[in-house]
């Protein structure tokens, strides 16, 4: 008997609460060890980069209780080619920077995708988490079906990071004139 | 393989002006149209190993050793399941929730209600191969919020669920059957169909309710399913 799906509800400001406890403030929950800190194990191989940011509301305001979480392949192009969680990995916003960063390896390209981190976005104010993707400026993003998709080329560049050396940055803008394209997965 | 899609008659719309948050943080632009890939078709997975003990037990997963949270003791279980009523198996589940006060563990919440020093507020599990799940805890208190108004929130428990695949990727809340401020309450209005609001609704079981202990309350998840309009060769009804 089929069923109708669960409606999404806002994760709320108090998100990290129940998903990065450690970082909510709960000392020792879960061992201190919040679910998400390291997209890969250090000694996996692949070149390391940053990716840092800020997320910004309709009015510019950061945005500063929001949650990201990233989905990737690794630098062969597998998802999680040992199954497990390698590539995944969660970030609030940090107090002071008011921002995100993260460590990882450079995907590599999947197929005619060209190499990205899937991104998902929560948030009070958010009622249905917001998917987007993270392309890499130096890439080559001329193939990707998804990209081609896009006829802006001002909506096109809000999916692809800066670069500075193996530091990139990606900014999320969740409204507005910079709106960063979102997805119907 | 290839799964449905949103379903827009049941999931809230971005902008709900009512939630006054949504306002600024709802994309204008309409959702891009996206064919599932390898990244929306896999998914994280996350061993039973990662699970401890007393994860599923919010009443005294941050308690001191012998101490016990404050509050109504209840019991929550019920399946993860997908639109064809698959159990969705080995996935993981998180909650968080204020106190029975209705204050969270959490410094931006000046609420006057106290602080439980025996009380953090979140939990964890990973269904089973049925797909059920259980946790429990102590019944959380309704709160005022700031949104312009006199508006409270019903007693609630956040649910954090992953599926099968990232595009099952969901996080959405469980009120509690009866409570008079699901009807008034700005966030629960985002959605429209009033059956969808009542999907997210907990019920009583007096079936799984231990006399002289605790009552439970059952409540289902469903995600997306598999397009099953032609599985296994054969319509499914949908």
């Amino acid at each position: 008997m089929p069923r109708s799906q669960s409606a999404s509800q806002t994760a709320g400001p108090y998100v990290y609460i129940g998903c990065m406890p450690s970082f909510a403030g709960l000392e020792n929950m879960y061992g201190g060890h919040d679910l998400g800190s390291e997209m890969f194990s250090p000694d996996t191989s692949g070149i390391w980069i940053t990716v840092s940011g800020c997320i910004f509301d309709g009015e510019g305001a950061p945005v500063t209780d929001a949650m990201l979480e990233f989905w990737q392949a690794d630098a062969s192009g597998h998802y999680a080619p040992q199954g497990g969680s390698e590539g995944w990995g969660r970030r609030g916003v940090d107090a002071q920077a008011a921002g995100y960063s993260v460590q990882t390896i450079l995907p590599a390209a999947v197929g005619d995708e060209a190499p990205h981190i899937n991104v998902w976005v929560v948030a009070r104010g958010v009622n249905l988490g917001l998917h987007t993707r993270i392309y890499f400026d130096g890439a080559d993003n001329e193939q990707d079906p998804f990209l081609a998709a896009i006829e802006d080329p001002v909506r096109r560049a809000s999916l692809i990071a800066a670069r500075d050396g193996d530091d990139y940055n990606f900014d999320i803008h969740l409204q507005g004139d910079n709106e960063t394209v979102f997805l119907n997965v | 393989m290839s799964y449905n899609p949103q379903d827009t008659s049941q999931q809230p719309e971005a902008l709900t002006p009512d939630y006054r948050s949504s306002r600024l943080r709802s994309p204008n632009h309409k959702l891009l149209n996206l064919a599932p890939g390898p990244g929306e078709l896999t998914s994280p997975m996350f061993g039973h190993d990662l699970i401890r003990p007393n994860d599923n037990d919010l009443i005294i997963n941050y308690a001191a050793p012998g101490q016990a949270a404050i509050g109504e003791q209840i019991m929550v279980h019920g399946h993860l399941l997908d639109e064809n009523a698959r159990p969705v198996s080995n996935a993981l589940l998180e909650f968080w929730q204020a106190n029975a006060g209705g204050r969270y563990r959490h410094k931006k919440d000046g609420y006057l209600a106290p602080l439980d020093p025996n009380f953090g507020g979140c939990g964890r599990t990973i269904t089973d191969a049925d797909g059920h799940y259980s946790l429990r805890t102590v019944r959380p208190g309704p709160y005022p919020w700031p949104n312009g108004g006199n508006d409270w929130r019903p007693a609630h428990i956040h649910f954090s669920c992953f599926g099968a695949v990232w595009a099952q990727r969901l996080i959405t809340q469980m009120y509690f059957e009866g409570d008079p401020h699901i009807p008034l309450c700005p966030i629960v209005q985002t959605i429209a169909d009033l059956k969808a609001i009542g999907r997210l609704t907990a019920r009583l079981d007096m079936a799984h309710t231990v006399p002289m202990n605790f009552r439970a309350f059952r409540f289902d998840v469903i995600l997306r399913g598999k397009d099953s309009t032609l599985f296994e060769n054969k319509l499914e009804g949908n």
